[in-house]
């Protein structure tokens, strides 16, 4: 396992954000953490970052104990939403950051940023500024500066809650495309259910600081474990006491049933190439 | 967390070392054999004329500049014209100034040598070594807090609010009056408190001007030396213990405003006009 | 309008420019050679110089020690915070000839510690920097609470060290704030006489600033050399505060 959370309890006074949670995370894989705000996402992604110590319980990370370790000593690489650009660095002293600080040699770290700006398709923007560019363009120097440090695990804080509807697809679907280059194991916490069923490999939804239900997207659509699960994760319809999924669609040939990957690629307007795996 | 600990501890070692321990010593010297002393050097006569003159010299001063600051600061943000930098400098430059250089000018077109001192003396004014020179070197000293203070204010409440009371009829004062003026009751207020200050405590361009004549131009920041250099330490401590009292009075009232300012522009004057 | 601007134009006129003006015309009235001479006279020189280098390291020790207190005052949090805050405006609210007696109290030869200052050099960086103490506090500290914390945490996730985090990070981001504060402490600290004239004994050659040397002047009579000193001590505010102008926006321009 590549990240192992056992137990964590997560206080701030006396709201509790995460409530005795536990979770598996398969190395190399992408993890949704899906859920609305307030659910205790983001405080156990900063938990399992070192930003934030939990009250009870702990987190390893590829076999080793991350409870008392510092972020910096943690192998994480970690995307805000709001980019935390250093805005008075340039894309490239941005990406190289992490370089930098490690002292590896000037033309180790020319290379290394070369090849980053060119897997984020940054290219030409090496020695632009962050206010200079678009929310999605920052977002991707943001991605490549998280993967200099070539972390164990990449942790994404809500990457894109700040941009435009149209600018949330693209980079939905060129997030996965990157995953399979990049395998690394990657945490994504998302309030969006579509974003999360896009991209992940699994999803675990979380609701007032617990986990609800951990599953392949496609296992929490059609076997949802209860009333908040189902109707966060799609469509639903309450029926006196029963929830239901639209399965009927009429067409010429009588009303057939309509399979959650049929309702699913309806439902992305712009017909993007990311086609869930 | 240790490194935490140790930044609190530099810093505030550093301010008790530079602030605290010595004002706390100067009130400690002070009342260190009894009140009676500190009574008798504050009533005695000069001190008294000094505290009395301090005052009026404040009272004429600070509502001038808080005036001007209004009138000043409209011009600066909605007027449209060329010299605005200038107008700037020239409203930032008794910052820049020392203040015995403040008092040298005004000596240079006050004294009787001055470009306007002997016409002025002829006609029975005089300027310099008498109150009106120190007056004038006050409020060319402490005229840049209320127009500073409200600039900002006023640049960002804009005139929509103004203009939208005209088109409910109200003449251009009336709006001003009852619009802008409450919207922006919080920095001249917080200017004149600055203002009020900063004439208090003035100290070299009065020295220039004034002539130091004890009992009759001396204000209570004069006194203070001259006390001491009479050797009278009691007066002068007990004439800085005023000052002092003053002064962290005018801190309590800077940071009540500080806490009750920003909120309050906000919401009311639309509000008022309108009802 | 226009009445507003005729007001304000004489009111700033009759205030400022006017005495201003007589002074700047003073001081070229014993023509360029009365100037020299006023300003190049060895007290002269040597107030003047003492005043800029001694404002040097005042401004110098606030950069480090207000951004210091700015961002304790900012980032930790203890019983008295705020009291502390409000106590940094004190040099603003006290007045300079008290400012001078209370650290003579301290410092001078009856203060409690044995520390006796009085008389020194190291009375007149005492002084400037009672004086000075507010302004690179109080431009640091809007900056600091603004700064995007997430800025910081990308930062230690990428493997930085808190004090690597300070200095690539934070600082660059403080700089320009920093380098405001000081041009305004510099300006203040040539001028500033009431706060140095009781404890620097104002010993010529030793410790006699510029604005002291001023004021002799005025009593002994010579107000052309009078004239000839502020001009030239008026010239090095300005320039500084041009200077630390334009050097913030050069070296920080592009901030986003």
């Amino acid at each position: 396992m590549s990240i192992a959370i056992r137990r964590v309890t997560k206080r701030f006074g006396d709201y509790v954000a995460l409530d005795n949670v536990s979770l598996a995370i398969a190395s190399g894989s992408l993890t949704a953490l899906l859920g609305p705000s307030g659910s205790g996402k983001s405080t156990l992604l900063r938990v399992v970052a070192g930003l934030e110590q939990p009250d009870e319980g702990g987190v390893s990370i590829h076999g080793e104990e991350a409870t008392g370790l510092a972020p910096q000593e943690r192998g994480v690489g970690m995307v805000f939403q709001h980019y935390a650009a250093f805005k008075h660095m340039s894309v490239r002293d941005n990406v190289a950051f992490a370089l930098t600080i490690r002292k590896r040699p000037r033309a180790e770290i020319r290379e290394r940023v070369g090849e980053l700006l060119k897997l984020v398709q940054l290219e030409g923007f090496a020695d632009r500024y962050p206010s200079q560019l678009s929310g999605g363009q920052r977002q991707r120097m943001a991605l490549a500066r998280a993967l200099a440090a070539e972390p164990r695990v990449l942790l994404l804080d809500e990457p894109f809650g700040a941009l435009d509807a149209r600018v949330r697809k693209e980079l939905r679907a060129w997030l996965r495309r990157l995953h399979e280059e990049v395998p690394v194991t990657t945490v994504l916490v998302t309030h969006d259910q579509e974003e999360a069923m896009e991209v992940a490999d699994r999803v675990a939804v979380m609701n007032e600081g617990q986990i609800e239900q951990t599953g392949k997207p496609r296992d929490l659509y059609e076997h949802p474990a209860n009333e908040f699960v189902m109707s966060f994760v799609g469509p639903a319809n309450r029926l006196g006491e029963a929830w239901i999924r639209p399965t009927i669609s009429r067409s010429a040939s009588g009303p057939t049933e309509r399979p959650w990957k049929q309702w699913w690629s309806a439902s992305s307007t712009s017909g993007s190439k990311s086609a869930p795996s | 967390m240790r490194a935490r600990l140790g930044l609190r501890v530099a810093a505030l070692g550093y301010l008790a070392l530079l602030l605290v321990l010595p004002l706390g010593m100067v009130f400690w010297r002070t009342f260190q054999h009894g009140l009676g002393p500190v009574w008798d050097a504050a009533t005695a006569p000069n001190s008294l004329h000094a505290l009395w003159l301090t005052v009026l010299i404040a009272l004429i001063a600070v509502p001038a500049n808080t005036v001007f600051g209004v009138v000043c600061a409209l011009v600066i943000v909605r007027g449209r014209f060329g010299g605005k930098t200038l107008l700037n400098a020239l409203v930032d430059l008794p910052f820049a100034l020392s203040p015995v250089v403040v008092g040298l000018s005004l000596y240079l077109v006050y004294a009787r040598t001055g470009w306007l001192g002997s016409w002025l003396i002829d006609h029975g004014i005089a300027v310099i070594f008498a109150l009106p020179g120190m007056i004038l070197a006050t409020i060319f000293v402490s005229l840049p807090f209320v127009v500073r203070e409200v600039v900002p204010v006023l640049r960002e409440i804009g005139t929509e609010q103004e203009q939208a009371a005209w088109t409910l009829g109200a003449s251009p004062l009336t709006a001003f009056r009852r619009v802008t003026l409450p919207a922006i009751r919080w920095g001249i207020t917080y200017g004149v408190v600055l203002t009020t200050a900063r004439a208090i405590g003035e100290f070299g361009a009065v020295s220039v001007v004034s002539g130091n004549i004890a009992g009759r131009t001396e204000t209570l920041t004069l006194h203070v030396q001259e006390r001491f250099q009479s050797f009278d330490l009691t007066g002068a401590y007990t004439a800085s213990v005023e000052l002092a009292v003053l002064a962290l009075l005018t801190l309590l009232v800077m940071t009540v405003i500080r806490k009750e300012g920003p909120r309050v522009d906000s919401d009311s004057p639309g509000d008022e006009a309108l009802r | 309008m226009p009445l507003g601007r005729g007001f304000t134009s004489a009111y700033l006129g009759f205030i400022v420019l006017l005495p201003l003006a007589a002074v700047i015309w003073r001081s070229t009235q014993g023509g360029a050679g009365g100037f020299w001479r006023a300003v190049s006279s060895p007290a002269a020189v040597s107030s003047l110089k003492l005043t800029f280098v001694a404002s040097l390291v005042v401004v110098l020790i606030n950069a480090a020690a207000g951004t210091l207190i700015a961002w304790v005052l900012v980032r930790d949090s203890f019983r008295g915070k705020s009291i502390v805050n409000a106590l940094i405006d004190l040099p603003f609210a006290l007045p300079t000839i008290v400012a001078g007696l209370t650290l003579l109290a301290l410092y001078g030869p009856r203060g409690p510690f044995g520390v006796n200052v009085a008389y020194t050099r190291v009375a007149i960086v005492l002084a400037l920097l009672f004086v000075t103490l507010p302004f690179v506090v109080r431009s640091v500290q809007p900056v600091l609470l603004e700064l995007d914390r997430e800025m910081e945490e990308a930062a230690a996730s990428l493997g930085a060290r808190p004090w690597a985090i300070f200095r690539r990070i934070v600082l660059p981001n403080l700089a320009p704030a920093i380098l405001s504060g000081c041009a305004l402490a510099f300006a203040r600290s040539v001028g500033e006489f009431g706060s140095v004239v009781l404890i620097s004994g104002n010993i010529p050659f030793k410790t006699e600033v510029a604005s002291v040397h001023i004021f002799g002047q005025i009593e002994s009579d010579d107000v052309n050399g009078a004239a000839a000193v502020s001009v030239v001590l008026l010239m090095a505010s300005l320039v500084a505060l041009i200077a630390f102008d334009a050097f913030r926006r050069w070296r920080f321009g592009h901030e986003g």
